[in-house]
């Protein structure tokens, strides 16, 4: 390494790279497994461990907060450095951060299967937990907030306008929607009770999926995106525009979860309202990003890398269609409580989280190993299984959700419910539940072989020229 | 917020940049949640609707053990389909000691909030020891430890005092009292068990879960009802 180039930290950018892929196959693993237990309930092993009750919460937080967590972490690690043309800020706080939060995830592997739990839809880990989540994210603000302080690039590239963005909020969504009394070491219940709770918690939930599972993704897209197709960003003026409005609009969105609920009406059609808006600044940022491939399109015919983004931009896109619909009270009559709202979740979590991670990945591990990748082909493959997989698994939610949503509303000339028997709006799902597992399987198969290629990657004994790509 | 302008103050001035998105990602959450702790608008208070008691308190804890919320609603939406499938639509009063929240987000099996008195106690003994046994077809999984385990009434005090701490009106120092309501309440559903030619003992788990599941919804009914509100 030449001696006038700053000295980035990629070795912490390596750690966090495999924890991403080692916990995305946990966490996509325990999905197929969940997935299972609802086509076939002796799956459920008669254990208190291995219900569904207990496994579900492991895999949303394993996928959420293991996988995409250690994703934008990754991300953040590698591309902060370079657009601050500076070392990270402390390296104890980046290792402090990586163990930390490895700690976190393997304690909530514990808990949860132990039936520790909060009881609140990803905010599932006991207080103790909690508290060690406040502790190492505030670490990690430092050395971010650290980092940008003694950047050598005076002004702040879009990216790390996201990454703050997250920063900041994810702060204060945890803080405020933790806030609870212990009544044992394991135990609590919060401050918020009925429906304030209940509020407090979907506008927690709600943008955790808006300032973890968007705006750090699209200020990793707009770092790696350019630099993976070789263009700028399209406009400069839409990524001013689209970010300033998504800060401000998503976090009124919560109260969309709530529709048709005792929550008080006026808070439900203001998150109905900001939903619907949130259309356009999604669709600012998903145009920004696909037209930032202009000119190189070609590419796409070769490159697995751009592959991955455009699919993963393109679902984000659909998805951010899909929610503000789903939003609008008529819709969300039909759609809520439904396989509908798991097939949108899984559009945004497999189609845009998790295509755009292996984009990035399949980027940044020949750099960050200095090696070139063990095999392209592969990489294709994965491709393909993740795309037929997300199609296979997102088809049947619709249809699984449309048609149980349609046979509880369905009343007969009499005025009498046409299924009075709620287990016969179930059993008429089950072979729409065996092809989402098939569709999760194919997307899990694919993950596993993205890792064994790194592995084969990072142990193999080609090395990229010392003026390589670690650099770029 | 014009082009030169944004990269001229904002871009270079990261502690500027920072606090802008701070004030703007605090005032939805602000507007949204401050104003239901106002009396005009926020969920209105319904007398009739008490406190679990201890042991409905100990169930409601094995209900979220469980992560019951999983696969299971507690809120019926005031449609037709609904009302004629589970009841009168749910009112926010009715959730007013729920800490936390069990609203849930998908229904695997149906909603529970008025499951209170629909069942008597030996079918939800029999359906927690196997689902198909009174539903046939069902996906639900036997939750047969809820028949050995017991429940601790250690717990069930320090569970009482924390709500207590949170406002939730309880006789002050529960361990004084605490005891013996789970007790006489336990008692009463192991006589119907016992009517029902099942025995098992009152410190079981599934009595609270029982003593839990009965008690949903029939206050919120009867506060409604008082309302003249129907389906």
């Amino acid at each position: 390494m030449s001696s006038h180039r700053t000295d980035y930290d990629d070795a912490i950018v390596r750690k966090f790279i495999s924890a991403t892929v080692l916990w995305g196959a946990v966490g996509m693993l325990v999905g197929a497994i969940i997935a299972l237990q609802l086509a076939y309930w002796p799956a459920n092993l008669g254990l208190p461990w291995t219900t569904f009750g207990r496994l579900r919460p492991l895999h949303t937080n394993a996928v959420i907060f293991a996988f995409a967590g250690n994703s934008v972490f990754a991300g953040i690690y590698w591309s902060m450095q370079r657009l601050c043309k500076v070392r990270m800020f402390n390296d104890s706080l980046s290792n402090f951060h990586f163990w930390g939060w490895q700690a976190i995830i393997v304690s909530a592997a514990v808990t949860l299967p132990l039936g520790l739990t909060q009881g609140k839809e990803y905010a599932e880990l006991i207080w103790p937990i909690d508290l060690a989540i406040a502790v190492v994210w505030v670490a990690f603000a430092v050395n971010f907030f650290g980092t940008i302080a003694v950047r050598r690039v005076e002004h702040l590239y879009v990216s790390l306008w996201f990454y703050m963005s997250m920063v900041i909020t994810i702060t204060m969504l945890h803080v405020v929607n933790s806030l609870a009394l212990p009544a044992t070491l394991t135990r609590s219940y919060p401050l918020f009770a009925g429906i304030t709770d209940a509020l407090v918690q979907w506008w927690y939930g709600h943008n955790a999926v808006g300032f973890l599972l968007t705006t750090p993704f699209l200020g990793l897209m707009y770092y790696f995106l350019p630099r993976a197709a070789d263009r700028p960003v399209y406009s400069y003026r839409l990524s001013i525009i689209h970010f300033w409005a998504l800060v401000f609009l998503y976090i009124w969105a919560g109260p969309h979860h709530l529709l048709y609920s005792a929550l008080p009406d006026w808070a439900q059609t203001l998150g109905m309202v900001f939903s619907v808006v949130l259309i356009a600044p999604s669709w600012g940022g998903m145009l920004n990003g696909l037209l930032t491939l202009r000119g190189a399109w070609d590419r796409l015919r070769t490159d697995p890398v751009l592959k991955f983004f455009v699919v993963g931009i393109t679902f984000y896109g659909m998805s951010t269609f899909e929610g503000p619909m789903m939003s609008i009270r008529a819709v969300n009559a039909l759609s809520h409580y439904t396989d509908w709202t798991v097939g949108h979740v899984h559009s945004g979590a497999l189609g845009w989280v998790g295509m755009v991670t292996f984009g990035m990945l399949y980027w940044m591990v020949p750099r960050a190993w200095n090696k070139p990748l063990h095999s392209q082909d592969w990489a294709t493959a994965h491709f393909w299984l993740a795309t037929i997989g997300i199609v296979l698994y997102v088809v049947a939610m619709w249809v699984a959700g449309v048609t149980q949503g349609l046979m509880w509303r369905s009343v007969t000339a009499d005025g009498l419910l046409e299924y009075p028997n709620f287990v016969d709006t179930v059993l008429r799902l089950m072979p729409l539940y065996w092809i989402r597992l098939l569709g999760g399987l194919c997307y899990l198969a694919g993950t596993l072989l993205m890792g064994v290629n790194f592995i084969k990657t990072a142990t193999g004994s080609a090395t990229t020229s010392s003026e390589g790509l670690a650099h770029v | 917020m014009s082009e030169p302008l944004h990269r001229k103050i904002l871009e270079p001035n990261a502690r500027l940049f920072a606090a802008l998105s701070t004030v703007l990602v605090t005032i939805g959450g602000l507007v949204e949640i401050v104003p239901l702790y106002s009396s005009a608008l926020g969920p209105e208070h319904m007398d009739e609707v008490e406190p679990y008691t201890p042991l409905e308190l100990a169930g409601r804890d094995i209900y979220i053990r469980e992560g019951c919320y999983n696969c299971h609603s507690q809120m019926i939406r005031p449609m037709r389909a609904e009302t004629l499938r589970y009841g009168p639509w749910t009112r926010a009063g009715e959730y007013q000691w729920d800490h936390p929240f069990q609203l849930g987000s998908r229904r695997i099996g149906p909603d529970l909030q008025r499951v209170g008195g629909k069942y008597p106690d030996a079918w939800h003994y029999q359906h927690m020891e196997n689902p198909r046994a009174t539903t046939p077809g069902s996906v639900m999984p036997p939750y047969t430890w809820l028949l050995a385990d017991t429940y601790d009434k250690a717990d069930i005090v320090a569970t009482v005092g924390a709500m207590t701490t949170l406002g939730v009106p309880y006789e002050a120092s529960p361990e004084s009292w605490v005891g013996e309501a789970v007790d006489t309440q336990a008692q009463q559903i192991v006589a119907k068990l016992k009517d029902a030619k099942i025995d098992t003992e009152p410190d079981r788990e599934i009595v609270a879960l029982i003593a839990y599941l009965q008690s949903l919804g029939v206050d919120g009914k009867k506060a409604v009802a008082a309302r003249g509100g129907g389906a």
